[in-house]
C-alpha cells in the first residue's frame, strides 16, 4: 500500500493515489496534496470547488463529474481547468481527500 | 391483469422480457416492449466494419424476433415516463400505465455537445464508428484514405464499452500494416483520461500495447472544440491536437426522454441504485444496461450479468420475498488487439482487471489481460452467443459474481 506524509501524519493512499480514509482529511491536507499537483495557493474559487465535491460526496457516495461541476458549482469549464489543470474533476477529487470519480468506467 | 412495462427492446431490454416471459404467469402478467426502432443491432459487431472485417448487414436483425410471442410490441417512440402517476407517455400521446417499470433505453452518442464537432467536415474528415451510419461512412472513407495523421479522439467519459476505442486503434495498426501503408499513418489517440485506460494495472497493460504498435498518447486531454479551419482539437487548457483524420467517440447520454421525465442526471443517466438496480426514490421502477449511472462499464456483458440480478430483484419484490440477490458492478470484456489475437479482462466494482487465465482458473483457456488467439476467436464466437444466448436470457458458461480464482494479484 502507498502511503504519504500529509499534514504531519503517514496516510493510506489508495490504487489511484488518492486518500485511502477520507476521514484524515483536513485543511491542511488538502493545502498539501495541492502543492504536490502543482497547485501553490488554494484561492475561494478551488475551496468553493472543493466545498461542493465533498457535499455531494457525501450524500451520494461518488463525487461529481465535470459536466456536473460546471452545471452546479458556478464555476465554469474554462475556469475549472486553470483551477486544477489537466483533469479538475480528478484532481479536485483528489485534493478534497475522495476517491477518484467512479463516473470514468 | 398485471402489467410490466419494458422500456427499450435493446439487448438488456430483450434478455428482461425473455426471462419475464418464462417466470410470469400469463393469467396475471401482461409484458410489453416499446421501442423506437425496428432494427436490432449487434454493436460491439460496429468496431469491424470500418476495416471491413464485417459488413453493417451481418449484424441486424428483426428486434421482433428476439421477443417471445407472448410479448406485445410497441413499435413507437417513447416522449416521458411520468413515474407518480405510474404511467408511460408515447410520441403519439398514448398512455400505458404499469405495474412494474423497467427502463432499457441505452445510451447513444452526442456529437452536438463539443463546439465544432458536428459542422463542417463530420462524415469527410471526422468520423464515428458508434452509429450503422458512422461505422459504413469510415469504412468507405478508409478504402481509398492515402494516410495522414488519424487521431482518435474521446470527448468525454462515461462511454459504452470504454475498451472499443483502444480496440480501434490495435485494428487500425494492423489494417494499415496489412495494406503496405502503416509508414503513412500516424495514429494517435486523445484521451481524457490519465492513461489508456480507467484502472491502473490495465492502464499499464494496455499503455505498453499502444507503445509497442507504435501508437502514440495525448493523456489528460479535456476536449473543448474543434477547430475545423486549421483541422485542430483543442483543450480547455488551450493545448491542442492536429488531425488528418479524426475518429471521435463523441459524448455518450442517455435517452432524452430520460430528460423530459425529469428522472436523469447531467448525462441523461437515470440514477440506480447499485445493488438492487432500482430507480432512486422511484416506486416499481428498474433500470439496466446503459441506462444506469452506475460506476459498472456500459456494455452487454454487464447488461448480462445485471439481467441476472434484476430478474432476481424483480420476482423477489413481486412475491414479496426478503431481498438477496445483489449486483456486484461485475464486467468482463474482451478486447480486440490486431492479428488474430485478443486480450480479456473481467472485473467488478471493486476489483479492477487482473491478469490469470479464464473462466477455469489456471487452464483458461481465455487468458485475462495477455494477448492470445483463442481470444480473438471468443470476440468473434460472441455474436453468435449474442443472437442465440445472450439476447434469449439462458445461462452462459460464466459465473454470475466476479471470481477471484485465476486472477494474480499484482
Ligand atoms: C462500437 C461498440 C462496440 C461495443 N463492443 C462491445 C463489446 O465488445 N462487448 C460488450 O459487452 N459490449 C459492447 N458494446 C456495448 C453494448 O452494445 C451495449 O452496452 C449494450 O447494447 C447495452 O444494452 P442496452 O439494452 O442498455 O442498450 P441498447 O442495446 O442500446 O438498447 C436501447 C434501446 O432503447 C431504444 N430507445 C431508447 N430511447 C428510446 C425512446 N425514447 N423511444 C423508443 N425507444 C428508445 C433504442 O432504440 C434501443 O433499441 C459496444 C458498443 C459499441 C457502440
Amino acid at each position: 500500500m502507498q502511503t504519504a506524509i500529509l499534514g504531519g501524519k503517514t496516510l493510506a493512499l489508495d490504487a489511484d493515489g488518492n486518500l485511502a480514509d477520507r476521514k484524515e482529511w483536513n485543511e491542511e491536507v488538502a493545502r498539501e496534496i495541492a502543492a504536490t499537483e502543482g497547485i501553490a495557493e488554494l484561492t475561494p474559487q478551488h475551496w468553493a470547488v472543493i466545498n461542493f465535491m465533498r457535499s455531494v460526496f457525501e450524500k451520494e457516495g461518488d463525487s461529481p463529474s465535470i459536466r456536473r461541476l460546471t452545471k452546479e458549482s458556478g464555476v465554469d469549464t474554462k475556469t475549472l481547468y486553470q483551477l486544477f489543470p489537466k483533469g479538475p474533476a480528478k484532481k479536485a477529487a483528489r485534493i478534497a481527500g475522495l476517491p477518484k470519480p467512479k463516473g470514468c468506467i | 391483469m398485471r402489467h410490466m412495462l419494458i422500456l427499450g427492446g435493446g439487448t438488456a431490454g430483450t434478455i428482461m422480457a425473455n426471462k419475464l416471459a418464462r417466470a410470469l404467469d400469463e393469467r396475471d402478467w401482461r409484458i410489453t416492449v416499446v421501442d423506437g426502432k425496428e432494427e436490432h443491432y449487434y454493436q460491439p459487431g460496429f468496431l469491424f466494419v470500418p476495416f471491413d472485417i464485417y459488413r453493417m448487414r451481418d449484424l441486424v436483425r428483426p428486434r421482433r424476433q428476439y421477443l417471445p410471442g407472448r410479448v406485445r410490441f410497441i413499435l413507437s417512440s417513447i416522449d416521458h415516463i411520468d413515474a407518480g402517476k405510474k404511467k408511460v407517455v408515447l410520441a403519439n400521446g398514448e398512455a400505458l400505465r404499469y405495474d412494474c417499470l423497467i427502463i432499457g433505453t441505452g445510451a447513444d452518442i452526442h456529437p452536438e455537445q463539443t463546439e465544432g464537432l458536428l459542422d463542417e467536415g463530420w462524415g469527410r474528415s471526422k468520423f464515428d464508428f458508434y452509429t450503422p451510419l458512422g461505422a459504413e461512412r469510415l469504412a468507405r472513407f478508409l478504402k481509398t484514405w492515402q494516410g495522414g495523421r488519424l487521431v482518435l479522439s474521446i470527448a468525454e467519459m462515461p462511454i459504452k464499452c470504454p475498451v472499443a476505442p483502444l480496440e480501434f486503434l490495435f485494428l487500425a495498426d494492423a489494417y494499415f500494416t496489412e495494406r503496405g501503408m502503416r509508414d503513412k499513418v500516424d495514429i494517435h489517440l486523445v484521451t481524457p483520461l490519465s492513461g489508456a485506460f480507467t484502472k491502473p494495472t490495465s492502464s499499464r497493460v494496455l499503455g505498453e500495447f499502444l507503445e509497442r504498435k507504435g501508437i502514440s498518447v495525448t493523456p489528460d486531454f479535456g476536449l473543448a472544440r474543434v477547430d475545423n479551419d486549421e483541422k485542430k482539437l483543442v483543450a480547455w487548457d488551450d493545448s491542442e491536437v492536429k488531425y488528418d483524420l479524426l475518429v471521435s467517440i463523441p459524448t455518450n447520454m442517455g435517452d432524452p426522454a430520460i430528460a423530459r421525465s425529469g428522472i436523469g442526471n447531467e448525462l441523461n443517466f437515470v440514477p440506480t441504485n447499485r445493488q438492487t438496480l432500482s430507480a432512486e426514490g422511484l416506486e416499481d421502477v428498474f433500470v439496466i444496461g446503459d441506462a444506469t449511472n452506475l460506476p459498472a462499464s456500459k456494455a452487454g456483458s454487464v447488461a448480462h450479468f445485471e439481467s441476472e440480478i434484476l430478474f432476481e430483484k424483480i420476482m423477489e419484490h413481486i412475491e414479496g420475498r426478503a431481498p438477496r440477490a445483489q449486483f456486484d458492478g461485475h464486467a468482463n470484456c474482451f478486447i480486440e488487439s490486431g492479428y488474430g489475437k485478443g486480450m480479456l479482462i473481467d472485473f467488478n466494482y471493486e476489483t479492477e482487471p487482473l491478469p490469470g487465465a479464464f473462466p477455469l482458473p489456471g487452464v483458461g483457456p481465455f487468458k485475462l489481460l495477455g494477448e492470445s488467439a483463442i481470444n480473438h476467436y471468443g470476440k468473434l464466437m460472441f455474436r453468435w452467443v449474442y443472437w442465440n444466448l445472450l439476447l434469449r436470457g439462458v445461462e452462459l458458461p460464466i459465473a454470475n459474481e466476479m471470481l477471484m480464482a485465476g486472477k494474480q494479484v499484482v
